[in-house]
């Protein structure tokens, strides 16, 4: 067998968000992870299966259906000197315990007056695009990032649903991890020594010359579908990752922008008072210059999501409405 | 499971040196409160302030039972609980004048009373939500192997919201060290026990989770403190949660704001005849146990230390503007 072989494997994400989780048991002993069903039931999304077997059931922790009061105690926990990972089956139920993330685990720090830092991680489950309608298809990453006293990571790769998770724990506030559902089964070959990585960057995921396509989460892998098609057209487009959506790392995209001249955001959110706004702000405020174009955006429509597929499909930023778009900024205003 | 009720207390257990330190908490609480009161007339503390005269027995009977190493989650009515815990009069002042040498460096108020050095994890202001803070904190303690209890105080408007009933049931099902106190003052602010609950006996509802609940007199802080030193020692012991509910009243109004529409002048009077400070006085006179020469001692001693807080608060000063988002985030620590 060839080194450089066994030093690849192929992994979905799921795999890799337990592998992190696995890791992160065995490195710290303060760690451990509690939320609903993730022990006996192995996970709603079967991330945390087999966990309960290695580690335990107090370190896998079941949880009833009371969200306010686990992510409370896990607040709690991380005050006590724990370093808790509380799993929130899905960003829709966060909406139970959006006090003891808001009024709490974010101001805690700042309302003692720098004595109580939190220390707790919370994963969450996000994203529409499965036929699950309304109340369990929501993108909530940007409406969190509104709030100062927490940071916001959505993990699009393989790498980063690895890598992150460490990271975060080594964080001494409270870091809030939306992993899309619609991902947990894409796989992608990462070396065998695939570890932490930073939380604090946007990434450049496609290089090109002629529009910054600004994303995160699962729209990434639609822009990067565009970006393939506009390629034939004679069209290069950049395609940005933000990873982190609070503290947000504007200077990746600025610097983008200042290249390309052109900015499209594409968001899984709604468009209005969403964090489509913000970044089409802060080009405007750091890169008016640069632009040969309106700002332009891509997000799901201002509606609940509806459950029938057509529509679910019309409502969220599709691949060809990038495309389109991107075509008239770029032939509109060559 | 059926909760208890506690019987009269033995008061003639009580030595005199017992007798001078409870009355003496007590009466620095009142103190303090009225001095609050008149300084946020004299527009020195702004913001909601909430007193606690009336309800001094719950804090310092519950407090007795308490070691240094243990912690305390309250309330924003928690100026008591947090005196009685040692954070000085004098940095809860500052705190209140909103100076940077409050025990929050002026950045929560009368409602955000912190202190790391007592374990004091606030001044909660949202009702309810101290409650999981607390069972995570137990939590943390029981993971880690660490004999200590938390304290959780809270009213009873707290019990007809949702994070009391889970957790109750959390901390009950992971046997956690946490001791409950509710301390039933009959008003969530101005909405009364039987306007606000379909049963409105406190301890039976902890009872329904077989949670330990004790329901005790809150206007004796004899009769509170042997019924905390009871509950706190079933949690060291590893016996698991208990549930103490200390009925109670409040004798002045909700906040500054409020117009007391909702409550009789002659209800007021009535439990003011009950108040803990003047009945415990008078039951330590008749035993023997303190005289009229004490009762003076303290007052005296109390007007001096609130006189020094007071001078302290003045004193401080305030934290520049340019930090403003300071403690947004951890500083130096970033990964």
């Amino acid at each position: 067998m060839i080194d450089g072989e066994q030093a690849l494997r192929t992994i979905t994400y799921r795999e890799a968000v337990r592998e992190a989780l696995r890791e992160a048991l065995q490195k710290d002993e303060r760690v451990f992870l509690m939320g609903e069903d993730v022990g006996r039931y192995g996970g709603c999304f079967a991330v945390s299966k087999g966990l309960l077997e290695a580690f335990g059931p107090e370190r896998i922790r079941d949880t009833p259906l009371s969200e306010s009061g686990f992510v409370g105690a896990g607040i709690g926990a991380a005050l006590g000197g724990m370093r808790p990972i509380v799993e929130v089956m899905t960003v829709n139920f966060s909406l139970l315990c959006a006090d003891q993330i808001i009024n709490n685990a974010a101001v805690y720090l700042y309302m003692s007056g720098g004595q109580f830092n939190v220390p707790l991680v919370i994963r969450l489950a996000t994203g529409g695009g499965r036929q699950l309608a309304a109340q369990h298809s929501r993108s909530l990453e940007g409406w969190y990032a509104h709030i100062p006293g927490i940071k916001i990571l959505s993990p699009a790769t393989v790498e980063d649903a690895r890598g992150m998770l460490w990271t975060a724990l080594q964080d001494p506030d409270p870091v809030l991890i939306f992993e899309n559902s619609g991902l947990y089964n894409m796989e992608a070959t990462l070396g065998a020594d695939a570890g932490p990585v930073d939380i604090h960057q946007a990434r450049v995921r496609r290089a090109g010359r002629d529009i910054s396509i600004i994303t995160y989460s699962a729209s990434l892998y639609k822009a990067l579908e565009a970006a393939e098609t506009l390629a034939k057209e004679g069209i290069e487009a950049e395609v940005i990752d933000l990873r982190t959506l609070r503290p947000l790392d504007e200077r990746t995209f600025l610097e983008s922008v200042a290249r390309t001249h052109r900015a499209l955001i594409v968001d899984e959110g709604w468009r209005s008072g969403g964090i489509s706004a913000e970044i089409a702000s802060r080009i405007m405020e750091g890169a008016f210059y640069e632009l040969d174009a309106p700002v332009a955006r891509l997000c799901s429509q201002e509606a609940p999501m509806p459950y029938a597929k057509h529509m679910e499909d019309a409502v969220l930023p599709q691949a060809a409405g990038i495309v389109d778009l991107v075509r008239h900024m770029v032939n509109a205003h060559g | 499971m059926k909760p208890k009720r506690t019987g009269k207390p033995e008061a003639a257990a009580v030595d005199r040196d017992h007798a001078l330190h409870l009355l003496r908490a007590m009466t620095r609480i009142r103190r303090l409160e009225e001095k609050c009161a008149e300084l946020y007339s004299a527009m020195k503390i702004r913001g909601f302030l909430h007193l606690y005269d009336g309800q001094e027995a719950v804090a310092v009977g519950v407090m007795q039972a308490l070691t240094p190493e243990d912690a305390v989650v309250a309330t924003y009515r928690e100026h008591a609980h947090a005196l009685i815990r040692g954070v000085s009069a004098g940095s809860i002042l500052a705190e209140m004048y909103g100076k940077q040498e409050g025990c929050s460096r002026g950045r929560g108020g009368s409602m955000h009373l912190f202190d790391q050095e007592t374990r004091f994890y606030g001044g909660n202001a949202i009702v309810g939500g101290g409650l999981p803070i607390a069972v995570g904190l137990a939590l943390a303690d029981k993971m880690q192997g660490r004999v200590r209890v938390t304290c959780c105080f809270f009213g009873e408007g707290a019990v007809a919201e949702g994070e009391f009933h889970e957790s109750l049931n959390l901390a009950v099902l992971w046997q956690v060290p946490v001791l409950f106190v509710c301390e039933n003052n009959l008003y969530a602010m101005g909405t009364a026990l039987e306007f606000e609950h379909a049963v409105t006996d406190i301890a039976r509802k902890a009872a329904c989770y077989d949670l330990p609940s004790t329901a005790v007199d809150g206007m004796d802080v004899l009769a509170v403190e042997t019924a905390a030193a009871r509950a706190v020692a079933a949690v060291r012991a590893g016996e698991g949660p208990q549930f103490l509910e200390c009925r109670t009243y409040r004798f002045r109004a909700h906040s500054m704001y409020d117009a007391e529409l909702y409550r009789s002048k002659d209800e007021v009077r009535q439990w003011k005849k009950r108040g803990p400070i003047a009945t415990f006085t008078q039951k330590m006179k008749r035993r023997g146990r303190l005289a009229d020469a004490d009762v003076k001692a303290i007052e005296g001693e109390v007007a001096r230390e609130i006189e020094g807080a007071v001078a302290f608060a003045e004193a401080c000063t305030w934290e520049p503007v340019e930090d403003a988002t300071r403690f947004v985030y951890s500083e130096g620590r970033m990964p």
